[in-house]
């Protein structure tokens, strides 16, 4: 047993490493989602095509050859990159080009009359939407969010591939030196999950302390 | 470092050799799914809770983990208990598994989208378990199923460069061996990214069309 505690503490580090990923990750992915989101809500129809070329060439090609690519060919461009940071790009760009879809059909299911508010109210593009439209959009986006931290979280497991010690590194460390293979991966299978668990018990949480007291007022 | 497109030309049979094995493991996995997910929304609807729910777990607990982790379980941990895959196998089993869960979603929505009074309707016109299913439900259950579905096989597509960390010669890993020997990253992983994109934007037209010949599950 003695032996083990050693090797748990090992995975242990690694599940800190994951955690901190997928906290930087979703913190990106948050900002790109809004900012390529509203984008291609834009007025301004070369502000919408960026982010239409963003969101399509994020979700086009594979999370694990945007890492590679981020990891192994930035660098032959001049930017060199630790694998944290490389992982946390990749990730953050991937599954921020997935939530900027959320966003958008957010922001496009508040109904008109809202919007007519604003006119009313005297309010310009930005006061209606940081006041009026975002509060209210905020809410219907918030459980795809959660699923989508989610696929970042599961996602995560692949920059164990460029060499970042994450839970899923640790766990082959683990194999490599003890020869057990049932003891390392089913410990991060439970740990992964129970992470999974807490992230969609906190957006519940966040969700029902957002839509407290709006019971019957949204449709 | 510049592009080398005479390293580009040499390149390309091993990239295609490469895909082949891509495509293959897409579609068998892709086929594996497509079942798991039927018979995981079929327990899952069971009467009996003992059965349900236990399912039920199962199915949140393969979703909530990575794929990456799974394949790993199943390339290394189940030769221990004495059954050896070969590397492809595995890799076809555990995106079939994955993505099962996924799957068996849509079939679960699917179902539950057709309304109330067909089912009434079926029983009303006398016809056994059997009928009900084959010529009310599912006719009418699956059309609105085809977008979603195409959905995840593209998903599960851009996932399959997964299998080379369970040494799969496929596509992402024959660019890496490239890569590793000839010392040149730039041009294999672009053209693996560049091979995945023309792919995706395809399908996203195919998709599209799909959504607008079936319709969608709202």
């Amino acid at each position: 047993m003695g032996q083990w505690a050693g090797y748990l503490q090992l995975i242990l580090d690694g599940a800190v490493v994951t955690i901190k990923l997928t906290l930087m990750g979703s913190a990106l992915a948050l900002v790109m989602a809004f900012l390529a989101g509203l984008g291609r809500l834009s007025r301004f129809a070369p502000v919408r095509w960026l982010a239409t070329a963003y969101i399509e060439f994020f979700r086009g090609t594979s999370i694990f050859v945007q890492l590679f690519w981020a990891y192994f060919v930035l660098p032959l461009f001049g930017f060199t990159l630790t694998p944290l940071q490389a992982g946390v790009l990749a990730l953050g760009l991937n599954v921020g080009a997935y939530a900027a879809e959320v966003v958008r059909g957010a922001v496009k299911s508040i109904g008109k009359e809202q919007y007519e508010a604003c006119t009313a109210l005297n309010f310009n593009r930005w006061q209606g939407l940081r006041n009026v439209i975002l509060p209210q959009a905020f809410v219907l986006m918030l459980p795809t969010f959660g699923n989508n931290a989610i696929e970042l979280l599961k996602a995560s497991a692949v920059v164990s591939l460029i060499s970042l010690s994450d839970m899923t590194f640790q766990a082959q460390v683990v194999r490599a030196q003890t020869g057990s293979t049932l003891f390392p991966f089913l410990t991060i299978l439970i740990l992964y999950f129970a992470i999974a668990c807490v992230i969609s018990f906190a957006i519940r949480g966040l969700e029902r302390h957002l839509t407290r007291g709006l019971d019957g007022i949204r449709s | 470092m510049e592009w080398d497109w005479a390293f580009v030309i040499q390149i390309l049979p091993t990239l295609i050799e490469g895909a082949k094995i891509t495509i293959l493991a897409t579609v068998l996995g892709y086929i594996l799914a497509a079942i798991v997910g039927l018979a995981i929304a079929i327990v899952r609807r069971s009467k009996n809770k003992l059965i349900s729910r236990p399912m039920g777990f199962v199915a949140e607990f393969i979703r909530g983990t990575p794929l990456l982790v799974q394949l790993y379980f199943i390339f290394y941990v189940l030769p221990d208990l004495g059954l050896t895959l070969s590397p492809l196998v595995a890799g076809v089993i555990g995106l079939g598994l994955h993505y099962g869960t996924y799957t068996a979603e849509v079939y679960r929505a699917g179902i539950d989208n057709v309304a109330r009074g067909q089912w009434e309707a079926a029983k009303a016109c006398n016809l056994n378990a059997w009928q009900t299913w084959t010529q009310v439900i599912l006719p009418q259950a699956l059309p609105p199923m085809i977008p979603a579905l195409a959905n995840y096989f593209i998903a599960m597509f851009k996932e399959t460069p997964l299998l080379s960390a369970i040494t799969v010669l496929e596509l992402m890993n024959q660019a890496r061996s490239i890569a590793n020997y000839n010392y040149r990253y730039i041009e294999p992983i672009t053209l693996v990214g560049a091979f995945f994109l023309v792919i995706s934007l395809i399908s996203v037209v195919g998709l599209r069309w799909l959504e607008r010949r079936y319709g969608r599950i709202d």
